[in-house]
């Protein structure tokens, strides 16, 4: 066998040049077809993005525009494939529920398709199916989004039919029924059936004790048995109208031609409604400490995370949000993070250990920090293992490498994202719902570049003094977990 | 010596690299295929793209899990973890280090039957990243410390797969269809086999599967067919010629059990089970787009329909087929209310009796067809998946014409040729039935 060995090559931020000048030519190079839309005839729109000179933009060719009933339009071009995502997002998630209603907003999701009264039974599913398209949709605490995926010639009827069901949605006691049974058993799939997610529920609610943040974006059980058509029908009413909604098209179009085919059909629904400004329910300063600990004969890993509510992309100020970004990549991503160098590779004491800063909402978000012990560790080593990091963090602040290392890995990561036609559009959709604007979204590299060991620093401070709610997930005490020790093999003859 | 031959291989590669063979993508009409084997003969399918400054190179080597020697189950998992953790004069921090540095992403992986590995890199960094990827391919070090890591890590895993709903089914399922063959060992490894794995271990399974003869590579991007030539040698010239594989046999996986395991959770979880097809055979196609009809992932399919939308059974209910290199499984799924599980698995087996007795209808195979053909182009719509496929034509023998020829193919399946394929998958066999949910009654 041959063995390679080769001189260490400068790290790319060593070298004269700098990083983000680096990335910069990177994106630069970019074929020039794909980079500006100013120039289409499309300049005379209300909201037609300026592209911004000389600097990192995230889908440098977008175009944006709004219809004369209020339905924001975000054009994407990507022509490597003869393929289109058709993606219409309404600005009502779970948070903007009736209260002692959770969980209506993903009920109307799965309602809505069961058909209009033009297109009966489910008839979009199949026409889509025909086409071999792909659909799907998904709720979240500010926004529900359905999509579809097809070939490009069928963009048109996409955008008819999903016209359609803006408005136009039937509902019986006959589809409605079953309906609410499937979501049930969503629900005992996807938290009932797994410890850790039943422990992020818990969490959530004592995380978010007023603000509506803190009920489960499926429901609470008993609230989702009482779900009828009606309680469906009136959300519908209250918030699916242009005016409320941002329409998404990435992949192998005509920014003219979609606007042409958005005005036809989006541009023919009447404002149905004026669902106002979204304000929700506060959330107060509280004292005393928040724990939460789910036991359970299931847990075969345990784990601690610690939760602090931190101003979200919308609701920060200055390079308030950009900061935590920065914070939470030196503190928990990545092969070099502290959290992971700490707990994981120098004291041998966790399985894993990270960070996540969840920066997009409408109002706060929340700024995370969890760990996994390794056999013979605790939960209160890695208790106080993380403390021990935060404080130095707090202490000291991070150092320039560690800022500049944290910005090129997040900068680079938005020229890979550029390779995902849906990761495009879904970046673009949930940003307009949650309160961004295109350009928010467009120079986030740049907002990131901004960012100096001050900010991290200041950032850290502001929001990480504070007590977390801590939540653990735990295995019964003294008893040995057994494997499988109720499960029982009982193989037997078919009758 | 090496050295300069080397270098003069690497002036000539744009005169030897050969480009012999160019197919259109008719899915993805901008898209065209090229075989390009380099100076020292490695050969990798490109599809060279400028639009955004990535490459992405993926490859396989034959043998996988299935080539775990016995009581070492977990082996080839553990080696795909570990060869990323440290190579050459790095150690696991410092090779990692040097991955975040460069934004450059490798990974390995594997199942039964293949070793996989991938990298992403943008276009500046393409000489460090491919500097990088040939140092762990050809020198993985397995320091005691990140091997103790990984393990530790897989061994939580399997823990976690002792009381998940689906690791138990899945699990249950091998042992009922899998049963005396090497197939049936884990391939992410017990928490006992885990254990005693070492070093020499994993030299020794390095040594086993990684070589240049049974390598297959794709690559999509931004690189030329020249610029991939060099790289191919510098990455892939090193490693040991042939590699030193276990034969693995043939067989038909067991049928007609019915399992059930008692877990507390409040809902039962369904698999139901029957032998498949292999890739290469000649009814995969009518299998494919019967399977289609029968559950295949849309909203239209049989079980869904007849499971969730009519009854509100469950959340999900498909099937799928799976094909190994040395057999296949067809497979049910669903996750279902306790109190009406064994209503779920009367609906599912009706829907495999009524596919193999009735069949769909001429409407129905139209409608699968033309989905099928129709969501073709939605494979294409990013670097990652391209290369995937493109090393999935080469290990499965497709052809490099494959993307031209394959809507043909799904066009070509017949009414007869689907009830066929039903009869002769789902006629006098008993499925093999696994439940895993608490206890009723």
């Amino acid at each position: 066998m041959i063995k390679t060995s080769r001189a260490p090559r400068p790290l790319p931020f060593s070298g004269s040049i700098s990083t983000l000048r680096r990335l910069r030519r990177i994106m630069l190079a970019l074929p020039v077809t794909l980079a500006i839309a100013a120039s289409t005839g499309l300049t005379g729109t209300a909201n037609a993005s300026e592209p911004l000179q000389d600097d990192l933009i995230i889908a440098q060719n977008l175009n944006h525009f709004t219809l004369d009933n209020g339905l924001e339009v975000v054009v994407i071009p990507d022509r490597r494939a003869p393929v289109v995502t058709h993606m219409i997002w309404y600005k009502a998630g779970s948070a903007d529920e009736p209260e002692g209603q959770s969980g209506v907003a993903h009920f109307l999701e799965h309602l809505m398709f069961k058909g209009t009264a033009s297109h009966p039974d489910g008839a979009f599913s199949h026409m889509i199916a025909e086409r071999g398209g792909r659909e799907n949709a998904f709720t979240s605490f500010d926004y529900t989004a359905y999509f579809q995926r097809v070939a490009k010639e069928h963009l048109p009827l996409m955008m008819e039919l999903e016209a359609d069901r803006m408005e136009n949605l039937v509902l019986s006691d006959e589809v409605v029924t079953p309906e609410r049974d499937v979501v049930l058993e969503e629900r005992r799939l996807r938290v009932d059936s797994e410890p850790g997610s039943r422990l992020r529920e818990a969490v959530n609610a004592v995380t978010f004790v007023n603000h509506p943040y803190g009920s489960p974006i499926i429901g609470w059980q008993h609230e989702i048995e009482a779900l009828d058509k009606e309680a469906a029908i009136a959300f519908y009413d209250r918030f699916y109208t242009p005016n409320n909604a941002v329409l998404v098209v990435a992949g192998d179009v005509d920014v003219a031609d979609v606007r042409a085919l958005a005005e036809a059909t989006y541009g023919k629904v009447q404002r149905r409604a004026e669902p106002g400004e979204r304000v929700r329910s506060a959330e107060p300063p509280l004292s005393g400490e928040r724990r939460v600990s789910v036991i359970d004969p299931l847990v075969r890993q345990e784990s601690v995370s610690q939760t602090w509510i931190v101003p979200s992309q919308t609701t920060g100020t200055g390079r308030e949000p950009e900061a935590l970004d920065v914070l939470s990549y030196i503190l928990g991503n990545g092969p070099n993070s502290r959290l992971r160098k700490a707990l994981v590779l120098d004291a041998e004491a966790a399985i894993s250990a990270g960070a996540y800063y969840q920066s997009g909402a409408l109002d706060d978000g929340r700024f995370g920090v969890y760990a996994s012990p390794r056999p013979g560790f605790t939960l209160d080593d890695m208790e106080t293992l993380i403390a021990a990091e935060l404080e130095k963090l707090l202490d000291e602040g991070v150092s320039d490498e560690e800022v500049q290392r944290a910005k090129y890995s997040m900068i680079a990561s938005a020229i890979y994202a550029q390779d995902s036609q849906t990761g495009l559009a879904r970046l673009f959709g949930s940003a307009l719902t949650t309160g961004q604007t295109v350009e928010d979204v467009q120079t986030w590299p740049a907002q990131i570049d901004a960012v100096t060991r001050q900010d991290v620093l200041e950032a850290a401070r502001a929001y990480l003094t504070a007590d977390p709610v801590v939540g653990t997930l735990r295995m019964p005490a003294a008893e040995e977990p057994e494997a499988a020790a109720n499960t029982q093999a009982t193989p037997q003859d078919k009758s | 010596m090496l050295r300069s031959n080397k270098f003069i291989k690497s002036i000539c590669a744009a005169a030897i690299a050969a480009v012999v063979s160019h197919a259109a993508i008719s899915p993805a009409h901008a898209v065209e295929v090229q075989r390009v084997i380099s100076p020292d003969g490695i050969e990798a399918w490109l599809v060279e793209d400028h639009t955004v400054p990535i490459i992405a190179v993926n490859f396989a080597f034959e043998g996988g899990a299935a080539q775990d020697p016995e009581g070492k189950a977990g082996l080839t998992r553990l080696l795909a973890a570990t060869m990323d953790e440290g190579a050459g004069d790095l150690d696991s921090e410092a090779f990692q280090s040097r991955l975040e540095d460069l934004a450059v992403s490798i990974s390995f992986n594997t199942n039964k039957d293949r070793f996989f590995g991938s990298m992403r890199t943008l276009t500046p960094t393409l000489d460090e990243a491919s500097g990088l990827l040939a140092l762990a391919l050809t020198d993985p070090r397995f320091d005691a410390a990140p091997v103790e890591r990984m393990k530790t890590s897989l061994i939580t895993s399997a823990k976690r797969n002792e009381t998940d709903p689906n690791g138990i089914a899945g699990r249950a399922l091998s042992d009922a269809m899998f049963a005396g063959h090497v197939y049936n060992r884990p391939t992410g490894g017990t928490p006992e086999s885990l254990a005693d794995l070492s070093a020499e271990d994993l030299r020794a399974q390095h040594a086993k599967i990684i070589s240049r003869s049974s390598v297959t590579i794709g690559v999509v991007g931004a690189i030329t067919a020249d610029q991939l030539s060099a790289m191919l040698d510098e990455v892939f010239s090193p490693l040991p010629e042939t590699s030193d594989l276990q034969p693995v046999e043939d067989f038909v996986p067991s049928t007609g059990a019915s399992i059930s395991k008692e877990l507390d959770i409040p809902q039962t979880t369904v698999l139901v089970g029957l032998p498949g097809l292999k890739r290469d055979d000649p009814d995969y196609q009518a299998a494919f787009v019967m399977n289609h009809i029968l559950g295949g992932g849309t909203f239209t399919s049989w079980m869904f329909r007849e499971v969730r939308e009519k009854r509100g059974l469950s959340y999900g209910a498909s099937t799928y087929l799976s094909p190994y290199q040395h057999t296949g499984l067809l497979i049910g799924s669903a996750a279902t209310r306790a109190d009406r599980a064994d209503e779920t698995v009367t609906v599912m087996l009706e829907q495999l009796t009524r596919m193999a007795t009735d069949g769909p209808s001429e409407d129905e195979l139209q409608a699968a067809k033309q989905f099928l053909t129709g969501s073709y182009p939605l494979r294409f719509d990013s670097s990652g998946k391209i290369a995937r496929q493109l090393v999935a034509l080469q290990t499965t023998g497709l052809g490099i014409d494959y993307f031209d020829r394959r809507n043909a193919e799904i066009e070509a399946v017949t009414l007869e040729d689907v009830q066929r394929v039903a009869r002769r998958l789902l006629q006098d066999v008993e499925p093999t039935v696994i439940r895993v949910g608490p206890v009723q009654g």
